[in-house]
């Protein structure tokens, strides 16, 4: 489904390279986690496949289902499936939450050629999932993320990535600032989304948010490059003992 | 007495007016014509008017307009229940207009009304426009007081079950308009005032609002799609006690536009929100003008006021809240902002607090800024395209002044407005 392929991206302000030649394929129906130090690149790789600007592709490719992402303005990233979880989800006064998930929704609809969703069913959907993830009907009428507070914001994300209903959704620290509780309420939402046609990628700091979220492939990053991939059990190897020894032995 | 060449600039504009002698209204003429000779006209050295230039304002003929079609788009408030008074380059034209009926509400034009002897409106007629004289002149209220030609004078008692509306049609491209409208809301009394279209290639007009206790007045304006037009308009209004004053005004386009509002919360425990959203791309120079005075005990006052501006259009506010030593528990409120969508525009703000009771709470801000371009990204992630993720940011820009809207009908159609404006305008 998604294919990285020798990425190399800079920081377009300050000439400084950050991802280095970075390869990676994620299969649908698969669970694939980035796991890295601090500086690594990891949000830069999320940033960059959802098109965000200040960013320069100097080599290398990234292909979602076939077509090339790095083509596509935003917009048409997310029409074609992919769906970026952010690590800081953005506070937009004055734009109901209830608003932009109807613009958003019907957006990608109308850019896939289907029919706009009406006013009530839109309504009924919204309802049920964000039932499920505990955002009450209060949020949803507030600004965008405004006065939420970080756990809030969290499951905003999923309950976007639930309307939305994309095949490629990438997760950044979607795990930072979450108590237990949130964490399992939003890996919930996750995991009620798994299924054969959609695929994961979550980029996390730590291995406990992979305790709810089970992932089938676990990749190391380092220095803007994936320097060991393996099972679950990587994770795991990290949690015990750092990533000081996996970066030795990479080196 | 006036310099020599202020004198010869006011001599000259107003030598082509006819002035009408005669009765109550031609003594309030009178003393209007004496205050604007001791003010003369505005001029580009003068404080109030050192960021708009007031030239076209006071040139002896009113530079051309071209009238303008505004093609599909149907006229604004059309789908709003309301009574309908329509003046044509400032004539009243009785045939386009609805029947001046309305239970508890008694509706004079002032034209005709110059020929009674009594009327309920020669205790306002520039009774108001005087009174906001003083501590800043305002010398194109004092010329409109002078040589209005016509105006509608309404008087409400009850709960006036529709809102007037006032349509002003531009259809010559060199009338040269006043229009003088004096309202008077008795104890309790509820209105709604529209107001909506150009009016005139220039157009000056003032609006006199008495609000006796407990009275409640509602104005939304639009003024209208014309590109070339000019209109200097201004606003006074009086508060008694417990009195509620809400004004709304929707600019879009308009060579120049300046926009005066003069309120004084004189009753203890009135409220006044005066709210503007103005939008402009290239040729566009609007100013919001406003002056609040404090000096009943526990008043509130806002305002609120939001321009977008992109292509070198200019955007203006001076705005002033005055709190009397008597006015304690004052709440005031003051907020202007721009977004600028490119970088050849610019906004120039004076807000202004001047306070002399101490106990008050009193809050103003000004700020200036583009599109917040991480929040156009992640609406743009989440499948939005661009045009619409800005027109959407703009909207909600503009969202704390169309809050001030408390119909939801007419809300919403000032919403659409804004909406097409900025379908219109984009790229």
């Amino acid at each position: 489904m998604l294919e990285i392929n020798n990425l190399h991206v800079k920081l377009e302000a300050e000439d400084k390279p950050i991802l280095k030649g970075l390869s990676l394929t994620v299969g649908a129906g698969s669970v694939h986690a980035i796991m890295g130090p601090n500086g690594s690149g990891k949000s830069t790789l999320s940033y960059v496949l959802a098109g965000r600007d200040g960013y320069a592709v100097t080599d290398g490719s990234a292909m979602l289902d076939g077509a090339d992402l790095l083509e596509m303005e935003p917009e048409d990233r997310a029409s074609a499936g992919l769906f970026l979880a952010f690590q800081y989800p953005v506070e937009i006064p004055g734009v109901g939450n209830m608003t932009f998930l109807r613009t958003a929704v019907n957006a990608q609809r109308k850019a896939r050629g289907q029919d706009e969703m009406s006013a009530g069913e839109f309504l009924k959907v919204v309802r049920e999932k964000a039932r499920a993830l505990k955002i009450d009907a209060e949020m949803l009428k507030r600004p965008v993320n405004v006065g939420f507070s970080g756990g809030e914001k969290k499951r905003n994300e999923i309950l976007q990535m639930a309307m939305l209903e994309p095949k490629m959704c990438i997760l950044d620290e979607t795990d930072s600032g979450l108590d237990v509780d949130a964490m399992k309420l939003v890996s919930d939402g996750v995991n009620a989304l798994r299924d054969a046609g959609r695929a994961f990628l979550v980029i996390t700091h730590y291995q406990r948010l992979l305790d709810h979220i089970r992932p089938d492939v676990v990749h190391i990053m380092a220095d803007g490059r994936i320097v060991k991939t393996g099972g679950p059990d990587l994770a795991l190897e990290v949690e015990r003992n750092g990533y000081a020894d996996i970066l030795a032995e990479a080196v | 007495m006036l310099p020599k060449a202020r004198a010869d600039v006011l001599s000259a504009r107003i030598a082509g007016l006819s002035f009408v002698p005669g009765g109550w209204l031609g003594a309030a003429r009178e003393d209007a014509l004496s205050r604007l000779g001791m003010m003369g006209l505005p001029a580009r050295r003068d404080e109030y008017w050192r960021y708009t230039d007031p030239a076209d304002l006071i040139a002896a003929a009113a530079p051309a307009a071209a009238t303008f079609d505004a093609g599909d788009e149907p006229p604004v408030f059309d789908g709003i229940d309301r009574l309908k008074l329509v003046f044509v380059d400032g004539v009243f034209d009785a045939a386009a207009s609805d029947d001046p009926a309305l239970a508890g509400v008694e509706i004079d034009r002032l034209s005709t009304a110059a020929l009674t002897d009594i009327h309920w409106a020669r205790e306002l007629y520039g009774v108001l426009e005087a009174r906001g004289q003083n501590p800043v002149a305002r010398p194109l209220a004092a010329l409109n007081t002078a040589f209005a030609t016509e105006g509608v004078l309404i008087r409400v008692t009850g709960r006036a079950e529709r809102p007037i509306s006032l349509i002003y049609t531009h259809a010559s491209e060199t009338s040269d308009v006043a229009l003088h409208h004096c309202i008077r809301l008795e104890a309790g009394a509820e209105l709604t005032v529209l107001e909506n279209g150009p009016a005139a290639a220039r157009f000056n007009k003032v609006m006199e609002v008495d609000l006796a206790e407990g009275a409640r007045f509602h104005h939304i304006r639009a003024q209208g799609r014309d590109h070339e037009r000019r209109a200097a308009t201004h606003v006074f209004a009086r508060l008694a006690e417990g009195a509620r004053f809400k004004s709304f005004t929707l600019t879009a386009n308009g060579v120049l536009t300046r926009n005066e509002v003069v309120i004084e919360l004189l009753g203890n425990e009135a409220s006044a929100h005066v709210a503007g959203a103005a939008v402009g791309d290239g040729q566009f120079h609007h100013d919001d003008t406003v002056f609040i005075t404090h000096e009943g005990r526990g008043c509130e006052s806002r305002q609120v006021f939001k321009k977008v501006l992109k292509n070198g259009a200019v955007g203006v506010f001076q705005g002033k809240i005055l709190v009397r030593q008597t006015a304690q528990k004052t709440d005031g409120y003051q907020i202007s902002q721009s977004l600028m969508l490119d970088e050849d525009s610019q906004f120039l703000a004076k807000p202004e607090l001047e306070i002399y009771a101490d106990d008050v709470k009193c809050s103003h801000g000004s700020t200036s800024g583009a599109i917040d371009e991480t929040a156009l990204f992640y609406l743009r992630a989440r499948g939005v395209p661009e045009k619409a993720a800005q027109s959407l940011l703009v909207l909600a820009f503009l969202a704390e002044a169309i809050q001030e809207i408390a119909d939801e009908a007419i809300a919403e159609d000032i919403r659409q407005r804004l909406e097409n404006w900025l379908s219109r305008h984009e790229g």
